[in-house]
């Protein structure tokens, strides 16, 4: 069962992290490295928080937000995804069984945040047109409360999903934390690595073939990451 | 009638300020319009006849129709409009410039930021977690890096735009927007190159595992998603294969 206190502060930053996707001020907090450490930070365990922000990062790199076009909404949904990678007392080898979880979470819950996004835009729209004959006035009352209308809405529909989202998967990570022992930490590390960079490879990919050129510099970086690599 | 080269500070910082929230009231019809009215509404009140007059009301009609570009290049349509209206430019003019400069700045955003700037600061903290930092060190790295840049362009954007006026096309061909993408694609690949591989070091660090078996299929996964661009997203690929996983580890 999750406290009151963890329910309410996850709820208040995946409201944060949720308005800052499109409506204010698109810092870049609702991505998933960011919102998913955060969660993790606020559950008591910041390090597998890090570890689900890192391995979602990849897979977010790949859905960048272009025009109009629907993408899925990771701020509420990497928040859930730290705060079931956190489990109680820290534990590194439980935390790396958990996160094929906390992934799969997290990439799921991802795709229903983009379509309450869509049903954020729809409600705009009605508020908008609501007002219509005073903006087509130039009434700047009616400007100013649309705009104020779709900032306060997003941001409580952000809470209320990110609400929904934790208090869903709560039993079921509670219920699991028993049941994966049968897979090591190891394995489960190894693969939602391995997924996760080969997404994120993908990803790189698409946007720097066109750069003529392109292999030799990911050469270079991979020369260099191999170079650090055996330093470390 | 010519408007003065700068905006007062005061009306400088509401408008720079509102510009972060321009997608406030984002909708299918009139995309940021109203959020364009929005931003610019405190310099229309500099406008003949002040708050409510009848230019201020023109204006702000004119400009919550439908507007739609990149969230941060919008600062540069902002300036331009402002200037245009605070000129008193032709309504005529205006409404062709609006319709004209939607395309070319939704794309120079999506290029520089989006496609651009944005994978460049992930790869970037992506890296930092690769080389060992610290949690603190990994958000500040991305989230400072990243908005470093984010406010700048803004500030540039709405400082451009009003300098420029109507004629702020010439601004779009500024350095950055032209040949910046191309350097961050490069940037990019350098540095995912090298935070990858390092990351999956990193997470053998906390579970011993074959680095090099680990890596070899990344590569191989890598090589396969980017061969099926274009039938299916890779990340969507990845949620079939954690979920056969994942069942997988349940069940067994």
């Amino acid at each position: 069962m999750i406290e009151p206190g963890t329910l309410v502060a996850l709820t208040a930053l995946g409201a944060v992290v949720g308005l800052d996707f499109v409506s204010f001020p698109q810092a870049m907090l609702s991505r998933p490295l960011v919102a998913a450490t955060l969660a993790g930070a606020v559950c008591g365990n910041v390090v597998a928080g890090l570890l689900a922000g890192v391995l979602l990062e990849c897979f977010a790199l790949e859905t960048m937000p272009f025009g109009a076009s629907r993408y899925p909404e990771w701020g509420p949904a990497s928040v859930a995804a730290g705060a079931v990678a956190a489990v109680p007392g820290g534990d590194l080898d439980a935390t790396a069984r958990m996160l094929p979880f906390a992934m799969l979470a997290g990439l799921t819950l991802a795709m229903i945040g983009g379509q309450t996004l869509i049903w954020l835009r729809t409600f705009n729209l009605s508020v908008a047109a609501r007002y219509r004959d005073e903006l087509a006035a130039g009434d700047a009352a009616a400007v100013l409360a649309v705009q104020w209308m779709g900032l306060v809405v997003d941001f409580g529909r952000a809470g209320a999903v990110t609400a929904v989202f934790v208090l869903a998967l709560w039993p079921a990570r509670d219920a699991l934390q028993g049941g994966l022992n049968a897979v090591s930490g190891a394995m489960s590390l190894g693969v939602v690595g391995v997924l996760a960079v080969g997404v994120a490879g993908a990803a790189v990919w698409k946007v720097v073939h066109s750069a003529k050129g392109y292999v030799w510099y990911l050469a270079a970086g991979l020369a260099a990451g191999s170079v650090a690599a055996v330093l470390l | 009638m010519s408007a003065s080269r700068t905006l007062p500070l005061g009306t400088w910082l509401r408008v720079f300020a509102r510009l972060f929230a321009v997608q406030g009231s984002y909708n299918y019809e009139t995309m940021i319009g109203n959020g364009i009215a929005f931003a610019a509404e405190p310099a229309f009140r500099l406008l003949p006849g002040g708050r409510g007059g009848d230019a201020y009301r023109a204006a702000m009609a004119r400009h919550s129709r439908y507007f739609n570009a990149h969230p941060y290049m919008a600062a540069l349509a902002v300036g331009a409009l402002v200037r245009a209206e605070l000129d008193g430019e032709d309504p005529v003019h205006v409404e062709r410039f609006r319709t004209a400069c939607c395309g070319p700045l939704g794309a120079a955003g999506d290029r520089l930021v989006w496609a651009g700037w944005l994978p460049f600061c992930s790869a970037l903290a992506l890296l930092a977690f690769g080389l060992g930092a610290p949690a603190t060190g990994v958000l500040a790295v991305f989230v400072g890096t990243y908005n470093v840049a984010h406010v700048a362009l803004r500030a540039w954007g709405l400082r451009a735009g009003y300098r420029e006026g109507l004629k702020v096309a010439a601004a779009l061909g500024s350095s950055v927007l032209r040949t910046g993408p191309l350097h961050l694609a490069r940037a990019l690949a350098v540095v995912a190159g090298a935070a990858l591989p390092l990351v999956l070091l990193r997470l053998r660090a906390v579970h011993l595992t074959s680095l090099s078996i680990e890596l070899g299929l990344a590569a191989l996964l890598a090589v396969a998603l980017a061969r099926w661009q274009a039938r299916t997203d890779g990340w969507r690929v990845g949620v079939v294969l954690l979920l056969l996983f994942f069942i997988y580890a349940v069940v067994r």
